[in-house]
């Protein structure tokens, strides 16, 4: 599991950081995305993976840390979530102002010199 | 301390939410009356708190006035704030500017695109909650709500300009939070912690193979803070971004490159102290490094810039980068005069963003560019000028004049006002180690603070003299009292510093010695040494 969950992060990395050195505001939007579902990939790593152990204690049991996953980046990377997800809706948003006040969507607000 | 006194020190997070919050629910954009007074009361409240924060830290022994435990959950598993004298300092600086900007802001720049008010209040709620947090994972989510605040702020008035230079600040940010996002989370995967202070105490006693590990986390969530701070090579977004903002915005960012800079400051003596075992001093020499290539691009881009908005924006530059470059050098003096630096720089350019609007409304656009152009093509201005000598100054150019002259003198740190105190007590201690010789970096130093002064008196004079000694015949700009005031303000709290140096600078260096000796904090936080944790590895 662990070299599926490497490899994954490392492809959603990789064609992240290749889609914001793109001269398209709408690759960069899209490479962005890409980029914090690795990383929220990466934090959920950071807790140690565990296959079928519950974050959360059951009630009236005896609390054996080694029989349950890490609670607190699962708690950490839902926050990371709604972040990336709030500030991905605004730059959608500035995007498209963009996009309507320069005419082109270069990322410079005007297209190169040929 | 009172019960009351107790909750003080989330004031300064939670006055600030409330008050954006209902601003939105009176009505948003339809009561912008209210949503002004609210703005502004919030605002003078908070310089309120702050000093009284300020004091409270001042008056205890070892400099931490209190930590806000919330839940009242144990320290190292809650998120705590901690208030000490550096972030009380911060706080303080932050609520006088903010205060200057949205009383300038009431004269007619409010009005210039929705929601100012409510975007300014969540942006003071997350400068505050970053300087006061004691965790790093709560210091992502504050960083997050001040950089969306900016984001909003930054295309305050939109238009093509605004909008081209806010899109590369978003990506910029955005990029630099998932860095912090991936540090955050390695520091966590090695060590167990997010707590600062709990993560100092367990740092000494790490085992070597996970040593590596953390100083990579803490490396990336270095870089981070480091694109915040503008620090060369990674600054190249900020003086497009801060010349497009409105006026009363770029003065308000003037504070955001040195939250970058604080929590640099904070992050590298707690963490890579003297007591840091063989970890200690990590990325000191970088930081030195960049600090000083900073000071070199932000003096050189100050020469080279043809407007006052862009040559403001390098000013910002060479003055993040001196702060950066005092805090690689790692001593206690040099701390303390970067701290003096950093409140007199901030209050200087706070004051120089607000200025060059006032002083640009009367010109048309492209002036400058027209002056520096007739220099370089040896042009002479029109000599019928010499027949309007004796005509009386208007009194507006006057003061803007003088304004222009006092931001001058404190950013390139010339007598009588205080950027000349900040820079010679810097250099004093940094030719004067307590221990050991003259380091090489104090001597190279020395030079770079120097010329860095010398080309922002040269960029500001050469801006002063088209802009004031220009054809006496331009329309003399219509100002009203809010807008000057503010600037007045801030340039006499710049002379109040130069008054007060002596009590001002006795506390800097006490601030410079309880963060260089962190254990105050560290046990100021955990409880007693007693009560640390004994599990001091991370998980395996």
């Amino acid at each position: 599991m662990e070299i599926i969950l490497a490899l994954g992060i490392g492809m959603l990395a990789g064609s992240g950081v290749w889609l914001i050195l793109r001269p398209r505001t709408f690759q960069v939007i899209v490479g962005l995305s890409l980029l914090s579902y690795a990383v929220n990939l990466f934090i959920i790593a950071m807790g140690r993976l565990r296959t079928g152990a519950a974050p959360v204690l059951a009630a009236r049991e005896a609390g054996d840390p080694a029989r349950f996953a890490d609670p607190l980046p699962q708690a950490l990377v839902l926050t990371a979530i709604v972040i990336s997800f709030a500030t991905t809706a605004l730059f959608l948003v500035v995007l498209l102002a963009s996009r309507g006040l320069t005419g082109t969507d270069h990322v410079d607000g005007r297209e190169p010199e040929p | 301390m009172t019960r009351f006194a107790d909750h003080l020190m989330i004031a300064p997070v939670v006055l600030p939410m409330f008050a954006g919050a209902m601003m939105l629910a009176l009505g948003g954009e339809r009561r912008r009356n209210v949503n002004a007074a609210l703005n502004v009361g919030t605002t003078f409240a908070l310089v309120v708190i702050a000093t009284a924060l300020l004091r409270a830290a001042d008056a205890a022994p070892t400099g931490v006035a209190g930590v806000y435990r919330l839940g009242d959950w144990p320290a190292p598993f809650a998120i705590v704030l901690v208030v000490d004298r550096l972030a009380a300092v911060m706080l303080l600086l932050t609520s006088l500017l903010a205060a200057a900007a949205v009383v300038f802001s009431l004269a007619r720049w409010h009005r210039a695109g929705v929601l100012f008010h409510p975007l300014f209040q969540f942006l003071l709620m997350g400068i505050n909650g970053a300087f006061l947090t004691g965790d790093l994972f709560n210091l992502f989510v504050f960083f997050e709500v001040l950089l969306a605040a900016s984001y909003g702020l930054a295309l305050h008035g939109s238009g093509p300009g605004r909008v081209t230079a806010g899109l590369h600040y978003i990506v910029v940010n955005l990029a630099a939070s998932l860095l912090l996002l991936i540090g955050v989370s390695l520091i966590y995967g090695v060590s167990g912690t997010l707590n600062m202070a709990d993560l100092a105490a367990r740092i000494p006693a790490m085992r070597t193979e996970d040593r590596a590990l953390l100083e990579a986390g803490a490396g990336i969530l270095g870089v981070a803070f480091l694109v915040k701070a503008g620090m060369w090579p990674l600054c190249f977004w900020l003086p497009a971004t801060y010349a497009a903002a409105a006026p009363p915005v770029a003065s308000i960012f003037a504070i955001l490159t040195k939250v970058g800079a604080y929590i640099v400051l904070r992050l590298h003596l707690l963490l890579f102290g003297d007591d840091a075992g063989a970890s200690a001093q990590f990325g000191g020499e970088w930081i030195l490094l960049g600090g000083i290539a900073t000071i070199a691009f932000g003096a050189i881009g100050s020469l080279a810039s043809q407007d006052m908005a862009r040559l403001a924006g390098f000013s910002v530059l060479v003055s993040s980068g001196t702060v950066l470059a005092a805090i690689g050098m790692e001593q206690i003096g040099v701390t303390g005069g970067a701290l003096f630096y950093l409140v007199s720089s901030t209050l200087g350019l706070g004051a120089f963003f607000l200025l060059i609007e006032l002083v640009e409304r009367g010109r048309e656009p492209g002036a400058d560019v027209l002056a520096v152009t007739r220099e370089v093509y040896g042009e002479e201005d029109d000599l019928e000028e010499s027949s309007e000598v004796g005509i009386a100054i208007p009194a507006t150019m006057a003061i803007l004049g003088l304004a222009f002259i006092g931001c001058a003198l404190v950013i390139s740190g010339l007598p009588p006002l205080p950027g000349f105190i900040a820079k010679f007590a810097l250099l004093t201690a940094a030719l004067n180690p307590s221990t050991g010789a003259v380091s090489t970096a104090s001597w190279v130093m020395l030079p770079v603070l120097i010329l860095s002064g010398l080309a922002a008196l040269i960029a500001m004079t050469r801006a002063g003299i088209r802009a004031f000694w220009a054809s006496a015949d331009r329309a003399v700009p219509r100002v009203r009292l809010i807008e000057v005031a503010p600037v007045g303000a801030l340039l006499l709290l710049c002379v109040i510093q130069t008054i007060q140096a002596g009590p001002i600078m006795r506390f800097m260096q006490a601030t410079a010695q309880s963060l260089h000796a962190p254990d105050d904090y560290i046990r100021g936080v955990l409880g007693s040494a007693a009560e640390r944790p004994k599990r001091l590895k991370g998980p395996t």
